[in-house]
């Protein structure tokens, strides 16, 4: 393992982080951490996620896409592309909606990550957002979806009763593939209590 | 009619997990022990492997095993092979995999393989390798022989071979400038009516080239497959928009008994044509899983995804189209010479046909060449070959329409075909169709007179366009099966086998046996998504088709499901099977709704009595993928299990879409202002969903003739767009606020509840609308093209005509 964290091993690890996904790998990817040299960042860091704080295993170069799904198995973050292009791995670091597979997560630290798996409510109830997208049959594949409700839910944060042109810029950095977005649109809008 | 169930919404099963994060689709799977592999892929499109020496990465601590073409079996060309070494074909093939415990120790293991390449000659416009003396893509040749039946478009069946055809230089040279390709040879050619004579009683007439350029599929959830083994048995975790009638040719892919595959799949990120059979790169994951006896995960990326990802064939052709005086369409004479990548089929005879339909020229001709690239492989997408056709054929007719001083609108209407009209080269029969009613409920939405009119207005800048066009696609089969359930506890359990592309068509179908047996929604659940569940042989989840089919499929099941009730019901109570009749989860005498048992009662009794009524015996003409099936419920229940019959004619779906565009003579660029659109698709069964299925359909053909392209450099092969920044698809931006859709609800004939799917001939009627809106703000201008990018729109009204018809190709700028 070259000690020195290069820029393409930086880049090649980010991709990579983006997928490995079993114990099996947790296992060895600590394992070739174990041998990295002192002077790097804390690897053992506490997560806020979803309202709960999480102590993670975290490589330097570990993106928050990958602690998610592999670490804290939330899966709900889908990865379709791995660089910042598609936005189906939005969550919203301090009400602010990021692409985690381009997040690093020791940048997250002592910061409220929140993904799609956070937004019921303790009594199991769905968030608004979540109950208007399966009332207007948002969702096509679905693949696409949890990344297009943490973005509705951190615009309806700042902006509770948002225009339709407002919500399409808002959730402009979420493609679906499917061609949902009327129906996501109006998904926004009824959560927003602008559609009955 | 008076439905409980069809003609309403309802909230589909699955839906609640997409909304919280709890759907999981393949790639979210895990198993103890599950190691990662990655594929080495070639960097060259065209050659063959001399040498290849992996000892150093098998060596590698972490590295625990490799798959290659000598574990695999090698299909003759131009079959797409798993893992290719002897004919290496466009950059991207895979040619080996590595499996490590982490996908990191799998890429830097790769990079430690050594290969020796030969390189061979290249090619990637379609007409350089027609020409004579133009290299092949393949070692023996460079365009598709079909040994055996028609394969559907855009798929490569067994059965086709590789063989050679060549123009002279002087038709290639004719052909690129838009001219007959006089003495051409053209192995595809169908023809009907009297062509000469037709357009003799033509008062205009257009002749036009025109070109298509592939674009990828882009299913937002890539390819990631993950299989294990355990007691000779396979368990994959894959991505297919069909389920069970990919079952077959998956095991056959692994060399085992299909009995011997689970194969799980709930929920499928997308597949727009690109997953409805399993795809090449499911036999390596399996047999690579098999190999080192661990589960394997082979997840594939973005970038790869354009390479193995299948899409969309392009196509250069040209039309000559006649107009009687009246405005009926004489004659169309059309030449399409597709691209069919490096494996898979072109389209051109669905492209023709859509012509036919949707024209009902009285005459026409088509004849075209299929010729394989060094590009990735072809495959179908969304509306094969008569989407593109749609796009391109728009302003073209528009053009005739004009010259004959006539309305768009009018003289599509009169030309649109009704139920006792003709189809293709056979002159097939039609299930049912309406569609001129479809166009004027359109053109009554849009409000045509009165936009048609704002046609060239100008507000600084911008310019209006006003565009109309039409979609269709065959959307139906039939003969699959059907098969469902009902337990002791009373509920209604409708097994599909039908796949989940994610339109929510595979719930709405079962709906159908809910409808027969009278069951409230909240009494039914659906079983799907994993084969061990015991799912029927159901048809693939693509070309509109599921609407139709399984509409059929459920509702011969639920026939069946409701003769055992009233036989078991008259066996123990008494009088003749059709003295009862069924309500309220019961079956009961007609002279005496007293007399009768609940469903629970029935189901119970059916058990006991055995045979065909639990399962037990079933019908032999069955699939065995069925037959399996009912073998595992046997003794569960009233069983209600039966083989589709066949249906007679073409299913089509059409679609017309009307689109107001503001476009910007400063940039090129341009806002929908409006856009709606009509289908005529039989009954709409599920409110919600058709309008998903018209809107997702819309966003897709603003992309295929806005936006997407597949190109390739012609110097080294490469692909110029791997991600989805270069190869665009639509997005919020790009796309109308809101959109009007609407059904003309007329139930085809053939359809126990007249239900035809739409989510194909959605994306036509959009990427015409579009293209004759743009040609109509630029006073009738022709790209003869799609896609019309900004930067086309800009050189044109710049007077850079070069994009017109002197330089069109196909895979390349």
């Amino acid at each position: 393992m070259t000690p020195k964290l290069t820029r393409r091993r930086f880049i090649k690890s980010v991709i990579f982080f983006g997928a490995a996904a079993s114990s099996g790998a947790g296992f060895y990817l600590a394992s070739a951490a174990a041998q990295r040299p002192a002077g790097g960042v804390e690897r053992l860091v506490s997560l806020n996620v979803n309202g709960r704080t999480r102590r993670v295993d975290v490589m330097p170069q570990e993106t928050l896409a990958h602690t998610l799904r592999y670490k804290l198995g939330l899966t709900g973050t889908k990865l379709g592309c791995n660089r910042g292009e598609c936005g189906a791995c939005t969550v919203t670091v301090d009400d602010v909606t990021n692409y985690a597979c381009s997040t690093l997560t020791h940048s997250v630290k002592g910061r409220q990550v929140v993904t799609v798996e956070g937004l019921r409510a303790a009594d199991g109830t769905l968030h608004a957002v979540q109950q208007a997208f399966i009332d207007e049959l948002s969702p096509q594949c679905g693949f696409c979806t949890p990344g297009q409700i943490m973005s509705a839910v951190a615009l309806l944060k700042t902006n509770p009763r948002p225009t339709r042109e407002e919500a399409r810029q808002a959730l402009s950095g979420n493609l679906c593939r499917c061609g949902a977005y009327d129906h996501y649109l109006n998904g926004v809008m009824r959560a927003s209590g602008q559609l009955s | 009619m008076t439905y409980k169930h069809i003609g309403k919404n309802f909230t589909p099963p699955d839906i609640e997990a997409k909304v919280t994060g709890a759907a999981r689709y393949a790639e979210d799977f895990k198993r103890e022990g599950m190691v990662f592999a990655r594929l080495l892929t070639s960097p060259l499109p065209a050659g063959r492997i001399v040498n290849i020496d992996y000892s150093e990465a098998l060596a590698m601590e972490g590295v625990v095993g490799i798959l290659t073409t000598e574990d695999l079996p090698q299909p003759a060309p131009p079959a797409n092979p798993s893992l290719a070494s002897d004919i290496i074909t466009y950059i991207g093939q895979p040619i080996l995999a590595v499996a490590a415990v982490t996908e990191e120790i799998a890429e830097n293991a790769i990079e430690k393989i050594r290969i020796d390449f030969e390189r061979r000659p290249f090619i990637v416009d379609p007409l350089d390798t027609l020409v004579e003396g133009g290299p092949n893509p393949y070692p023996t040749g460079n365009t598709l022989v079909r040994n055996a039946g028609e394969a559907a478009a855009g798929t490569t069946v067994s059965g086709t071979d590789v063989g050679e055809v060549k123009w002279s230089r002087d038709a290639i040279n004719a052909f690129r400038a838009g001219q007959v390709p006089e003495g051409a040879p053209f192995p595809e050619e169908w023809a009907f009516g009297e062509l000469e004579a037709e357009f003799a009683q033509c008062t205009t007439i257009v002749e036009e080239p025109f070109v298509t350029i592939g674009q990828p599929h882009h299913a937002l959830e890539p390819r990631t497959g993950m299989a294990y083994w355990e007691n000779g048995r396979c368990y994959f975790h894959g991505s297919l928009q069909s389920h069970t009638i990919g079952i077959a040719p998956l095991a056959g892919m692994l060399g085992i008994d299909p009995a011997n595959l689970v194969f799980i799949n709930e929920n499928t990120g997308g597949g727009f044509g690109g997953k409805i059979f399993p795809y090449p790169v499911m036999a390596v994951t399996g047999h690579l899983a098999r190999k080192i006896n661990r589960p394997v995960q082979l997840r594939i990326t973005r970038e790869e995804e354009f390479y193995i990802g299948s899409a969309r064939s392009g196509m250069q052709g040209r039309m000559k189209l006649g107009l009687k005086p009246n405005g009926d369409v004489g004659a169309v004479d059309v030449i399409i010479v597709g691209d069919a990548g490096s494996g898979g089929g072109a389209s051109n005879s669905s492209a023709a046909e859509h012509i036919s339909l949707m024209l009902q020229p009285a005459a026409m001709r088509f004849r075209g060449v299929t010729l394989y690239t060094n590009t990735t492989p072809r495959g179908a997408q969304r509306g094969p070959g008569q989407n593109e056709m749609a796009a391109v054929l728009a302003p073209i007719f528009d053009k005739a329409i004009r010259q004959a001083g006539l309305d768009r609108m009018t003289v599509r209407r009169q030309n649109a075909p009704v139920s006792e009209d003709l189809i293709g080269p056979r002159r097939g029969a039609l299930t049912s169709a309406f569609f001129p009613q479809a166009i004027q409920m359109g053109a009554d939405m849009f409000n045509w007179d009165e936009r048609q009119a704002r046609s060239g207005q100008r507000n600084g800048n911008k310019v209006t366009g006003i565009g109309l066009g039409m979609g269709y696609h065959s959307a139906g089969a039939s003969g699959y099966d059907g098969l469902c359930r009902i337990g002791t506890d009373g509920r209604l359990y409708l097994h599909t086998g039908v796949g989940n592309l994610g339109t929510y068509s595979y719930a709405s179908v079962v709906r159908t046996a809910a409808e027969v047996l009278k069951v409230d929604w909240n009494n039914c659940e659906i079983v799907r998504g994993n084969t061990d569940l015991h799912l029927p042989y159901s048809t693939y989840q693509a070309g509109s088709n599921t609407m139709f089919t399984e509409v059929r499929t459920n509702f011969v099941a639920a026939q069946d499901a409701l003769r055992k009730l009233k036989e078991i019901a008259a066996a123990d109570l008494g009088g003749a099977a059709d003295d009862y009749e069924i309500d309220g989860a019961r079956v009961f005498l007609s002279s005496n709704a007293e007399q009768g048992m609940t469903y629970a009662e029935a189901a119970q009794r059916a058990v006991e009595m055995g045979g065909e009524y639990s399962g037990e015996t079933f019908p032999d003409e069955l699939n065995d993928v069925t037959k399996r099936s009912v073998q595992g419920l046997a003794g569960t229940g009233l069983i209600g299990v039966a083989k589709d019959t066949r249906h007679s004619g073409t299913v089509p779906s059409m679609t017309i879409g009307f689109m107001e565009i503001e476009l910007d003579l400063g940039t090129g660029k341009y806002d929908i202002v409006d856009y709606t659109a009509v289908a005529d698709c039989g009954t709409i069964i599920h409110p919600l969903g058709f309008r998903q299925s018209m809107n997702g359909g819309g966003v897709w053909g603003v992309g295929l003739s806005g936006y997407e392209r597949h190109v390739y450099d012609p110097q080294n092969g490469l692909s110029a767009n791997v991600g989805l920044y270069q190869a665009k698809i639509p997005t919020y931006l790009d796309v109308p606020l809101n959109n009007n859709t609407a059904g003309l609800n007329i139930a085809d004939p053939q359809s126990p509840m007249g239900s035809r799917g739409v989510g194909e001939p959605s994306q036509g009627c959009a990427a015409a609308a579009l293209s004759s809106a743009i040609s109509d703000a630029l006073g009738g201008h022709l790209f003869n093209r799609a896609p019309v990018t900004p930067d086309m729109i800009i050189n044109h009204v710049a007077q850079l005509d070069h994009f017109n018809t002197g330089d069109l190709k196909t895979n390349t700028f």
